[in-house]
């Protein structure tokens, strides 16, 4: 299934041929413009300072993405034609990438390979489809409106090629499969993928227009986009917090082992994930898993060792019930809610989701109960099991992910 | 405009005549056909802007401030007269949440007309419409500062002025809305509104470009999805913050008599901490304190916070663990800071009698002092099954007498000092919902009632 070598290898391995090949030639042909190449890399460089390494976020450094998208389609400097060619841009672009990465590598969290062949491959692609054509003359007898457009369908393009390589990585990296990350790559691109695009055109346009002036002038709006983008991501990410602290009610209280909440959640994230469900999807299903077991939280004395997987069908229904009535009144996500719900019902009747975390719960508890040998017989008992309670594509699911990541298993069994 | 006073009318009609006047068109403009196409274009521009807008958010604060770069380009574009009526179609039909309806509509579009020419005739006189034209860029520049600050300057002396007069304050504090003067409004509108100023001055640049209009609308892209994303961003944390609040009510699921107990202390905390002179980024975190200072109770077997009649010496200390379980629950929790500290230590006494450390004096945290003052005052202010609610000069009386020993005296100084200048006014109180829980133990039939 996996192709060898690697996808992400190959990947690596064109984008470093290209920019070896543009760092050649531009040092064989020397630096052409070299105002427009200083101020572009400064821009670049900048934005890719801005870059915050802890959350994790599409988009990391827009400025540094519309900077370089621009350099790639300039054509005119203030009204003078400029002289540069692709190979020019390359160079440019990855020089001020490393030189703008270069405190975050002191700090431990630089860019990855990934995104410098990304950045490399998409600058390469859009320098080459313009900047050949547009120093023979192609475009000269274009309209300056039809020229605007031009640029915005290059860029367009250029995101959805950036969108597809984004996702041929991550398929190729961790094994997800390819339509549903690529599915999750497009959603960013009407966000702030947009707004990259539309900087990127609009300042190729204004230097040509008044000059280098532009470009501290432009950035403006798109760093306030950036800034609107990371205060979501960390919104996000102490409401995610929040959830999962808060859900460790249940094991302070002795009603269920220390870290099954948070184990349950991260390997019902992978089930999930190789079933295909959505980013979205995929934090409601975090959610639930982190809270699945709230419920005993209203029972008067706690379930011995929290093994909910073993309790008479009624009891199981009527904590699932009690689970789902408090994280309604949690105001998150409805779905969370029914998901918590659906924990005793037969899968036939479950959400994927609900089916996920209760395969997954009932995994863990097995496992954890077993001992040495516990994950495999665990993983055989919910294989008998599907005849009713657990859904046999979600178990043959799991078996995937735990003989992919062969760690997962060893610390569940720790 | 019948609810309106009459010098609010008088005012609203000036200000539209004004308007008006404003609208007239100056001798001798060069180039009519093209503004009046640029002018509507823009004015049909803003128009849909502000449908997408409210239709987006309804019921959002200012939604109209998401558009200003097409007023400012509009302001940096055209002569001041067609300025000043991009914003009239949209600010006349746009519709309005409040009554009285006309009086509103005309005042808006008043207020914006006036802004725009002020704009347009400050930007025009530092010259900045040649400088647009020539594309010298530094030149333009500080002439949209100049038309930014005084568009700002208009439409916060018209906010100002129209509060004033609808509350019927005297004028002489006109500028004095819930207690922010006018220069501070003015101060916290420039920054977004130079952001917006410089958008509109690219629209601006673009537009007079051989690109034309097409390139100038790029650049609202940007500016949309920041908007979005700020947008999405209060959204997310008002989501969030509902949920730390009703997490918190799972605690009364299991403590019935607690009801309201939680919001009760946070805003007791918040008033503690907003005398004791805090910035606001603290006194928000203590009002957090204060909600969940008692979280820990959920990692408490019910079948001990439900008991009636007294507890073993043994139970007590299961109960007492709660400060720990609380902390070790928000401890993960980032942005909670100083918070996490008064959740474990909101039982310490000043003599070091408390638990769970048995922490004295200056040792316990200032949060922590500032959520035990609170949490005391609401116990003895509210019904309890073991107690009445003592009325609140009887519970300050008390809280002073234990001082010193039990409480600092700089936080009781500072609750009594502030209730007894704005009165208690809880916003739950424990009688408001008399509906008890069903009982834990009860079937799952009766999760409606675990809803609440």
């Amino acid at each position: 299934m996996i192709p060898r070598p690697p996808l992400h290898t190959a990947v690596h391995g064109a984008a470093a041929a290209v920019a070896g090949g543009c760092l050649g030639s531009t040092l064989w042909h020397g630096l052409e413009s070299r105002g427009a190449a200083l101020a572009f890399g400064i821009l670049v460089a900048v934005g890719e300072l801005t870059r915050r390494g802890r959350t994790p976020v599409r988009q990391a450094a827009p400025l540094a993405a519309a900077g370089s998208l621009a350099y790639g389609l300039l054509g005119e400097i203030g009204g003078r034609p400029t002289t540069h060619g692709a190979a020019q841009v390359v160079t440019v672009v990855l020089a001020a990438s490393l030189l703008g990465s270069v405190p975050h590598v002191g700090r431990g969290h630089g860019p990855t390979l990934d995104h410098l062949a990304r950045r490399v491959l998409t600058v390469g692609f859009v320098a080459v489809c313009f900047q050949p054509p547009r120093n023979r003359g192609t475009f000269d007898d274009w309209g300056g409106p039809a020229y605007a457009l031009l640029l915005l369908l290059l860029l367009s393009l250029t995101m959805l090629c950036d969108a597809v390589l984004a996702a041929a990585l991550a398929h190729s990296r961790h094994g997800w499969p390819f339509g549903p990350v690529l599915r999750d790559e497009l959603r960013a691109v009407p966000g702030i993928g947009a707004a990259v695009i539309a900087t990127g055109a609009v300042m190729a346009l204004a230097v040509a227009v008044v000059g280098l002036w532009a470009l501290p002038v432009f950035s403006v709006p798109l760093l306030l986009a950036q800034l609107a983008h990371r205060r979501v991501a960390a919104v996000r990410a102490t409401y995610r917090q929040t959830i999962a602290s808060l859900a460790r009610a249940t094991e302070i209280a002795g009603y269920t082992p220390a870290g099954h909440a948070r184990r349950v959640a991260a390997l019902s994230q992978a089930v999930g994930r190789d079933l295909g469900l959505t980013e979205p999807e995929l934090t409601v299903l975090e959610y639930a898993a982190l809270m699945h077991d709230i419920g005993q939280l209203s029972l008067v004395d706690p379930v011995p060792a929290g093994a909910t997987a073993g309790l008479p069908r009624t009891e199981q229904r009527r904590i699932a019930l009690l689970g789902g009535a408090v994280v309604r009144q949690t105001g998150v996500d409805p779905r969370v809610a029914r998901i918590v719900e659906q924990q005793a019902d037969p899968h036939r009747e479950q959400l994927l989701a609900a089916r996920i975390v209760r395969a997954v719960n009932a995994y863990e508890e097995k496992s954890r109960e077993g001992g040495p040998g516990g994950p495999l017989t665990a993983l055989e008992e919910l294989r008998l099991g599907t005849a009713g309670e657990y859904a046999p594509e979600v178990v043959e699911s799991l078996a995937r992910v735990l003989s992919r990541n062969p760690e997962v298993m060893r610390e569940q069994r720790g | 405009m019948e609810a309106l006073p009459a010098r609010a009318r008088i005012c609203v009609t000036g200000a539209a005549l004004v308007a008006l006047l404003c609208l007239l068109p100056l001798p001798a403009p060069d180039d009519p056909a093209w503004w009046w196409q640029a002018a509507a274009l823009l004015a049909l521009l803003y128009a849909a802007g502000e449908w997408l807008v409210r239709s987006a958010r309804p019921g959002a604060a200012n939604p109209s401030g998401t558009l200003y770069p097409v007023l400012l380009a509009g302001a940096f574009l055209l002569p001041p007269h067609a300025a000043a009526l991009v914003a009239l179609p949209a600010a006349l039909l746009a519709p309005v949440e409040q009554p009285p309806l006309l009086p509103r509509r005309i005042w808006r579009a008043a207020q914006l007309v006036l802004a725009v020419r002020a704009a347009a005739e400050t930007h025009t006189a530092a010259g900045g419409r040649e400088a647009v034209a020539g594309c010298e860029v530094p030149a333009a520049l500080a002439a949209a500062g100049a038309a930014v600050v005084a568009f700002s300057l208009v439409l916060t002396l018209l906010d100002c002025l129209v509060l004033a007069l609808t509350s019927g304050s005297p004028l002489r504090r006109a500028g004095r809305t819930g207690g922010d003067a006018w220069w501070r409004l003015l101060l916290s509108s420039l920054a977004p509104l130079t952001v917006h100023g410089l958008a509109g001055l690219m629209m601006a640049l673009l537009w007079r470009s051989p690109y034309g209009p097409v390139a100038a609308l790029l650049v609202l892209l940007p500016m949309g999805v920041s908007w979005w994303a700020f947008a999405q961003y209060h959204r997310e944390r008002a989501a969030h913050q509902a949920t730390i609040r009703a997490l918190v009510q799972a605690v009364d699921i299991k403590d019935g008599y607690t009801r309201g107990h939680s919001e009760r202390v946070g805003q007791a905390a918040m008033m503690i901490a907003r005398e004791l002179g805090m910035d606001d980024e603290r006194v928000e975190v203590l009002r957090f304190a204060g909600i969940l200072h008692d979280v820990g109770k959920l990692g408490v077997p019910t079948r001990l916070l439900t008991k009636d009649g007294p507890l073993t010496p043994e139970e007590r200390r299961i109960i007492e663990l709660h400060p720990e379980y609380g902390h070790e629950m928000v401890r993960g929790i980032a942005f909670l800071g100083e918070a996490r500290a008064a959740v474990l230590h909101h039982h310490e006494r000043l003599d070091g009698t408390g638990y769970p450390y048995g922490l004295a004096g200056s040792q316990i945290p200032e949060s922590a002092r500032v959520v035990a003052v609170a949490d005391a005052f609401d116990a003895m202010t509210s019904t309890r099954s073991y107690s009445r609610a003592r009325p609140v000069p009887v519970a300050l009386k008390e809280l002073q007498r234990c001082a010193g020993a039990h409480f600092d005296p700089r936080m009781v100084a500072a609750l009594v000092r502030v209730i007894g200048r704005v009165g208690w006014h809880p916003a739950v109180t424990a009688d408001q919902s008399p509906a008890r829980v069903p009982p834990p133990a009860a079937p799952a039939a009766d999760r409606s009632g675990a809803r609440r």
